[in-house]
């Protein structure tokens, strides 16, 4: 019962945040014909319709493209095979979009909700090339190296920035590498942002990379969603988006070690 | 040999880890956000009781053993083994050592049953009831009539072990109730 009033609460306090900064709260599907192609996520396949979105990402911004201003969407998201004390199959995330922003500025935003949710508190920014021991052992050593620095990350609140170009994701790449950062709170990974990558052509090159991958790794095939490619050929405006864990917020906000003890029914 | 994959891993599931059984306690799910999933688990080794950590990429798999717990009677002790007869009628007896026994010593009666642990069908661990009734060969004179003051005293068992805690009024030749996990005195058995 308690979390269900501090959720309801949560919710509360993070739509007023983004209704104050005249950020406006949009409703993508959940069922999608097309899904992300990267070889880290899975995503779970409706037989006869397509895919449980895995993020309102790529819906978000074809509605970018065609005109919407900043928006975000606060809902549920899939994501097959995640169970464990900070993951379950279905959670619900809180993605915003910020027309003319690069990351530095939604960084200051998203420290700035933490402030209003978890109480004020700096953050301090750490390098993705300082958590881990060597920044060019192969990938699958870098991610649990990766995971385990994260996990140590306490306490208070860190910002990763500065991802290898291979870990940009969509984010655009700079001299000091990927326009990347995460957000990590005593420990637990938060947020995950970008200053969005806006070529076409790299999105396809980033995307042919990823569907090698999966091949590489055995993984079922994902086609790359043409209607976003449209979109982003029409032109995405400049913008910078993050992505956050509205389950482990809440956990965060209560004091809670495990999902179990925020969520009234667990997939 | 069957083996497991890391979606298969829950706590009790009995694995071969670097040759010796083991019992999964914990299995954590790891992911950074864009990056490949791990389980960090957490075992038990059956022989020795040590708790391992161990991490693995999602995926992975290890091999199975062949764990069961029985229940068995015990017999006697010839000072090397502690044999222990099946109790599902095949009569059946297995010798435990020293190792395997541990501190169950403690509490083992001729004729009790125990949950003996068997790999490969060598029994590596033995676990009591968590109440055993054993007597009383030593300890001193009882207060006749005390069975309020709150005085306690220890006694020593049948099978060599000596606990604290006993009340005054208990006498050589009594049968006492114990609690094997915390090892203390419960009541006096009629």
């Amino acid at each position: 019962m308690e979390a269900i009033a501090a959720r309801a609460n949560l919710l509360t306090t993070i739509r007023s945040f983004l209704w104050d900064r005249n950020i406006i709260e949009v409703q993508t599907p959940l069922l999608g014909e097309a899904t992300v192609t990267d070889a880290d996520v899975e995503s779970i396949a409706v037989p006869g319709y397509g895919f449980l979105q895995t993020s309102p990402e790529y819906f978000m911004k074809r509605l970018l493209a065609a005109g919407v201003p900043d928006c975000y969407q606060l809902g549920p998201v899939f994501r097959h095979d995640e169970v464990g004390r900070w993951h379950n199959p279905e959670f619900t995330l809180l993605e915003w979009y910020r027309l003319h922003f690069d990351h530095q500025q939604l960084m200051q935003e998203l420290a700035a909700l933490m402030d209003v949710v978890l109480g004020p508190k700096p953050v301090k920014i750490v390098d993705y090339a300082d958590l881990v021991d060597d920044i060019k052992a192969p990938r699958d050593e870098l991610d649990l190296q990766f995971a385990s620095a994260c996990a140590e990350l306490k306490p208070g609140r860190f910002f990763v920035v500065n991802y290898p170009p291979d870990q940009a994701a969509l984010a655009r790449l700079t001299e000091t590498g990927a326009a990347r950062f995460e957000m990590v709170i005593d420990g637990v990974e938060i947020a995950n942002g970008y200053w969005e990558l806006l070529d076409p052509q790299e999105h396809r090159q980033r995307f042919a990379q990823d569907v090698e991958r999966r091949v590489q790794r055995g993984l079922p095939t994902r086609h790359v969603d043409s209607k976003f490619l449209h979109a982003l050929d029409h032109g995405l405006p400049s913008c910078a988006g993050v992505a956050l864990g509205v389950d482990r917020l809440l956990m965060l906000a209560m004091g809670k070690r495990h999902l179990d003890e925020v969520l009234a029914f667990r997939s | 040999m069957a083996s497991y994959s890391t979606s298969e891993f829950k706590s009790g599931l009995k694995v071969l880890l670097e040759g010796d059984p083991c019992s999964i306690l914990e299995n954590e799910f790891v992911k950074p956000g864009k990056g490949q999933a791990f389980s960090r688990v957490k075992f038990r080794n059956l022989k020795t009781g040590r708790v391992w950590e161990r991490t693995f990429k999602s995926g992975d798999s290890i091999e199975a053993a062949d764990v069961m717990d029985t229940d068995m009677e015990y017999l006697y002790t010839d000072g090397e083994f502690w044999h222990f007869m099946r109790t599902d009628g095949s009569f059946e007896q297995l010798g435990a050592s020293k190792a395997a026994v541990g501190d169950t010593v403690n509490w083992l009666k001729e004729q009790d049953v125990y949950v003996v642990t068997l790999w490969n069908d060598d029994p590596i661990a033995v676990t009591p009831p968590n109440f055993v009734e054993l007597e009383v060969t030593e300890t001193d004179p009882g207060l006749k009539g005390d069975t309020a003051s709150g005085g306690t005293k220890p006694a020593t068992l049948s099978t060599g072990a000596t606990i604290k805690g006993v009340p005054l009024f208990v006498n050589i030749g009594d049968t006492l109730k114990i609690d094997t996990r915390s090892g203390e005195y419960v009541s006096r058995a009629r």
